[in-house]
């Protein structure tokens, strides 16, 4: 049973893993200590209730409380979230990418900080729902939006900075 | 109220907002170009973002590893139900094998000693009457389907009395009569195939003193009431003869 809910999900968790940790030892660490304690703690499971976003919320909570989780979670946002909780207006400038800025693109999101790299990954890459990034990283409806908006406009923001800067090169 | 739907454009794409505003954005974005152009824009951008983000591929060592964990952690919750019944089963079917050959075991001595005690009753104890090895041993020729060694007993307290053919569990056998002072011992001798499951027992039966060994496919057998010393030394020279 566990097997059959968990191992589908192996490839995305490590790649998820790797994003937060930014290097591949931690994050094979990382994911055997993720499916350690959903093991551990599989019992607990509700069936019925979201597997996905238990075992990525396990993930996460691991993550955090390692040294490179901790240090990545105090770097402060620039944003008040307990005030801020409407989504950015700026309006986008038009960003076209080909296959060749993908590179630009990953250190851009490796750039942002680890609150809005990991919504935007759980909403883009893992194609979650906003509930179900709520339910994974713990934090309210309206500050998943509102993270994922700032996550968004940052990397429109570094993107649209280098590539002016490689056009004037 | 571009206002109103652009600062909706991100939820729109998501698919988080609901079918009524998911209808209103499809009709204003017929009508407004700028809102269009911003939906392109953001889609592309997510779209870049997925294929960015699928990045990293784990190593087969690092699968193969967990998938054996999982099997480690998840097989035993059935496995147990199933391991301890056939454990208890085997555990169960090695004591009741042990005990068969135990009570086999004293069956076939209680045998033997019936046999030993027979014979030293009997008017004619030995069918072949000789000290001399030399002569005992021949006599057994085509009475028995085997060949054994006896030893030599000439620097020793024994004395070789004679022999004759007993029978043990249907099976032909050498029976020969020693005596170290006024104690009289029966050897035997059988084929081990005659007696597969009986164990080999030394120490004390029924008051008797006992020794019993196996070799090259014999069974041999040492009983009479001299003491266990004796018993034992005797025992020592029919296994050095053989040897």
């Amino acid at each position: 049973m566990f097997a059959e809910l968990a191992m589908p999900l192996f490839d995305q968790l490590y790649n998820f893993a790797h994003w937060l940790t930014q290097d591949r030892s931690e994050a094979e660490d990382l994911v055997q200590e993720t499916y350690s304690k959903a093991l551990r703690g599989f019992s607990s499971f509700q069936p019925g209730t979201n597997f996905r976003a238990w075992i990525y919320r396990i993930l996460r909570n691991t993550f955090l409380t390692s040294r490179t989780g901790l240090q990545a979670a105090n770097t402060p946002l620039e944003v008040d979230e307990a005030t801020e909780t409407l989504a950015v207006t700026e309006t986008p400038e038009s960003i076209f990418l080909d296959h060749t800025d993908q590179k630009l693109l990953r250190d851009a999101i490796d750039a942002l900080p680890l609150h809005y790299r990991e919504v935007l990954l759980l909403c883009d890459v893992e194609d979650m729902s906003y509930k179900e990034i709520a339910e994974t990283v713990g934090i309210p409806l309206g500050t998943v939006m509102s993270r994922l908006a700032r996550a968004r406009g940052e990397l429109r923001k570094t993107l649209q900075d280098k590539l002016a800067r490689r056009s004037n090169d | 109220m571009t206002d109103a739907f652009s600062i909706k454009i991100e939820t729109y794409l998501d698919g988080e907002l609901n079918a009524e505003e998911m209808r209103a954005m499809d009709v204003h974005l017929r009508q407004c170009s700028t809102c269009s152009a911003d939906v392109l824009a953001q889609l592309q951008m997510k779209r870049a973002n997925k294929m960015a983000g699928l990045r990293y591929s784990p190593s087969p060592a690092l699968r193969s590893k967990i998938q054996h964990k999982i099997l480690r952690n998840t097989s035993p919750s059935w496995q147990r139900w199933l391991v301890i019944p056939v454990l208890a089963v085997l555990l169960i079917g090695c004591g009741l094998y042990a005990l068969q050959i135990h009570r086999s075991s004293n069956q076939l001595y209680s045998e033997l000693i019936d046999l030993h005690v027979a014979t030293l009753a009997s008017a004619n104890p030995v069918d072949v009457v000789s000290t001399d090895r030399h002569t005992v041993k021949p006599w057994f020729q085509g009475k028995i389907p085997f060949t054994f060694s006896l030893p030599e007993l000439t620097n020793s307290d024994f004395t070789l009395i004679g022999g004759r053919v007993a029978y043990l569990r249907q099976a032909p056998g050498a029976q020969l009569i020693y005596q170290i002072r006024k104690h009289q011992i029966s050897v035997f001798i059988f084929q081990d195939k005659a007696l597969s499951n009986a164990a080999a027992m030394t120490g004390k039966k029924f008051s008797f003193s006992t020794d019993g060994w196996s070799s090259n496919g014999l069974r041999y057998f040492v009983i009479g009431d001299a003491s266990a010393d004796d018993i034992q030394r005797l025992a020592q020279l029919l296994k050095s003869a053989q040897s």
